[in-house]
């Protein structure tokens, strides 16, 4: 039996009648729209379908092969996560948002051509900015609207450049581009928004850590992978990404050390995640392609664990910040081991998810000769053990004890980190399943003697250097304090300029003002002296300088005609 | 009243912490009797992965800790602190 049910039509069918659901039933309604959608995919075969003529353009909804087929079969299983962890949310507008965000991603992954992806790129734009609305809160309201203003401009970028891309070529399919082209230029500026480039992050640390507890889990999923496949799609081998990619690896590592907003923490441990999938698209040769693509596997599901440990945190608590938290262990124990889990896995120890992936990108910058390149993806492995893999559990669940007595989280919960942690465990210890899913054969061994010492070194000097420096209190301490990121450029520069120039202009405009209002008056006061009794208009005048004039017309005529 | 946990005695964390050294030095002196397979030339020096996982978690903290100064601001630089 095969199906011919496009993904999205269910998920995005599913947002509308999510709404005519009440409202105790709705978070139920979400996750059986989430495995009928699974069940649908088990169906689907590759190839291309789903194809339609619009205005002329040939769209593709259904171009489905080995690549788009893992990261599809990535996001349904992501969706089934994310909707059972907020299965509680009694809230239309977050049921409605994630399942037409769901709608979007996996509409945007099957995309064959450019205004498909297009199509879907907007609407996860715009439902995604839902689930950070649907805190409603202050921040979240603001933080919201910064974070739509990007996504849009992506979006804006992405059309840009496809238009150019069509003018150049003739073509919208979606497939490798050069940065050499201005079209390929545009996407590629579009692609590294969504991204998180260094510089274009901004959004990302400053809206995910707003979001409602469950929201964080649905962005952390969809919007950045969905990235990293269109460039895995149209960039491969670009050596730009290479740089960009280690940018990413290193720069957030030191921002998540001082960050006392834990789901901050884990939104820059994202950036340098995506870096080591940068990077491997960069590199371009099979092993690393493997490793990036799988790494984007492991991720969505250790990040995503490790989000629902802190959106449970969130959630039983309704505090997030280092500086509040602490010794939740004793009343949050099964959080506490899948959260440790989790932390494992991004860690990339032996046996846990993040092992078998991430080092298939090493070394593949090892195999190409890029020493220096993997001495600081190295570097940025350790970090992230230091900042996701230790100072999460330790600050939220060890620590000092903050006092709060608590509770687990509600079972819905529970089991959707449990399914989460299951895979990250599965994964790591069955590497082979994950690897027979890769777009391109495996000859790589993860769990080879040196790799597994190597990386045991790493980490457990890793560990001991954290000891020491807490216990010679070299540590930062957490403190009540936020830090300046890119986003600074537009909440703060951005605006005092803005406010500046508005200033200005308002002292151009009130002088231009007064000057043109003096110059009608002087011309009006000067055109009534004319109109005026006994003005020059009011003159009568004599027929002998009537004929006069008529006469030295008729001579300026002629002379005019003749010459 | 909380009933006592193993953890919350002070000379269990100076276990675990023992327990964590001895890993290490385990793991250093596999080192000396397991010839590693290296791509590049320097992961075959001894101790290189150990020491550069240390080295590379000091130096992150103490730079992180510089830059604090310079980036770190009050909850409500940006005004939008939510009323408690």
């Amino acid at each position: 039996m095969e199906s011919n049910v496009p993904p999205f039509l269910i998920f995005l069918l599913g947002s509308i009648l999510v709404c005519f659901i009440p409202k105790r039933w709705q978070g139920w309604f979400s996750v059986l729209v989430a495995i009928a959608a699974l069940i649908n995919f088990y169906y689907l075969s590759q190839g291309t379908f789903w194809q339609t003529e619009l205005l002329g353009y040939e769209l593709t909804f259904g171009r489905i092969d080995s690549l788009s087929y893992l990261f599809s079969l990535l996001f349904h299983i992501a969706a089934i996560i994310a909707t059972l962890f907020a299965l509680h949310a009694r809230d239309p507008l977050q049921n409605v948002a994630s399942l037409s965000y769901i709608g979007g991603a996996v509409g945007a992954v099957f995309a064959g051509d450019f205004i498909t992806l297009f199509i879907f790129w907007e609407i996860m734009a715009l439902a995604s900015t839902f689930l950070i609305w649907a805190r409603r809160s202050n921040r979240s309201n603001s933080a919201g609207q910064r974070y739509l203003l990007v996504q849009v401009t992506s979006g804006l970028l992405l059309l840009a450049g496809a238009a150019a891309h069509y003018i150049d070529t003739g073509s919208l399919t979606f497939s490798e581009l050069s940065t050499e082209t201005a079209g390929g230029l545009l996407i590629f500026a579009s692609f590294g928004i969504k991204c998180a480039f260094p510089f274009l992050h901004g959004w990302l640390v400053d809206a995910y850590p707003e979001a409602t507890p469950s929201g964080t889990v649905f962005l952390s999923a969809f919007t950045t992978k969905l990235a990293v496949y269109a460039l895995a799609r149209s960039f491969v081998g670009t050596e730009a990404l290479i740089y960009i990619g280690t940018a990413m690896a290193m720069f957030p590592i030191f921002f998540a050390v001082i960050e006392n907003d834990l789901r901050r923490v884990l939104s820059y441990s994202m950036i340098n995640q995506i870096g080591f999938m940068v990077c491997g698209i960069g590199l371009g040769t099979e092993l690393a392609l493997n490793g990036a693509v799988s790494h984007a596997f492991n991720d969505v599901l250790f990040k995503g664990l490790l989000f629902m440990s802190m959106g449970a945190v969130l959630h039983m608590t309704g505090r997030i910040n280092g500086t509040d938290l602490g010794g939740l262990y004793k009343t949050m124990p099964i959080t506490t081991t899948l959260c440790i889990i989790g932390a494992a896995s991004i860690s990339a120890f032996p046996l846990f998810s993040g092992f078998v992936s991430k080092s298939m990108v090493m070394a593949a910058a090892a195999e190409e000769g890029y020493s220096i390149i993997f001495l600081l993806l190295l570097f940025a492995s350790a970090g992230v053990f230091h900042h996701a893999g230790i100072k999460i559990p330790y600050f939220a669940f060890f620590g000092h004890d903050s006092g709060i007595r608590t509770t687990e989280p509600p079972i819905n919960m529970l089991v959707a980190m449990g399914i989460a942690a299951g895979f990250c465990i599965f994964n790591g210890c069955y590497p082979s399943v994950l690897y027979s899913l890769l777009p391109w054969e495996v000859l790589y061994q993860p769990y080879t003697w040196s790799h597994v010492i190597s990386q045991s070194q790493l980490l457990f000097f890793s560990a001991l250097a954290f000891a020491l420096l807490m216990i010679n209190g070299l540590y930062p301490p957490e403190k009540k304090l936020i830090n300046l990121d890119a986003d600074w450029l537009y909440r703060k520069v951005g605006l005092k300029l803005y406010r500046l120039i508005s200033k200005r202009t308002e002292i151009i405009g009130n002088t231009a003002e007064t000057i043109f209002v003096n110059l009608v008056d002087a011309i009006l006061s000067q055109a009534r002296n004319i109109g005026r009794p006994g003005g020059t208009l009011e003159r009568t005048w004599s027929t002998r300088t009537g004929v006069l004039w008529v006469l030295a017309l008729l001579v300026i005529y002629l002379l005019i005609f003749y010459v | 009243m909380d009933k006592k946990r193993w953890l919350d005695n002070p000379n269990n964390v100076k276990k675990v912490l023992l327990c964590l050294y001895v890993a290490c030095a385990f793991l250093f002196s596999l080192d000396i009797l397991y010839h590693r397979h290296a791509i590049l030339p320097f992961e075959e020096w001894l101790g290189f992965y150990g020491i550069y996982g240390f080295v590379a978690c000091v130096l992150l903290v103490l730079a992180a800790k510089q830059i604090r100064k310079f980036i770190s601001r009050s909850e409500n630089y940006y005004g939008d602190q939510d009323g408690e």
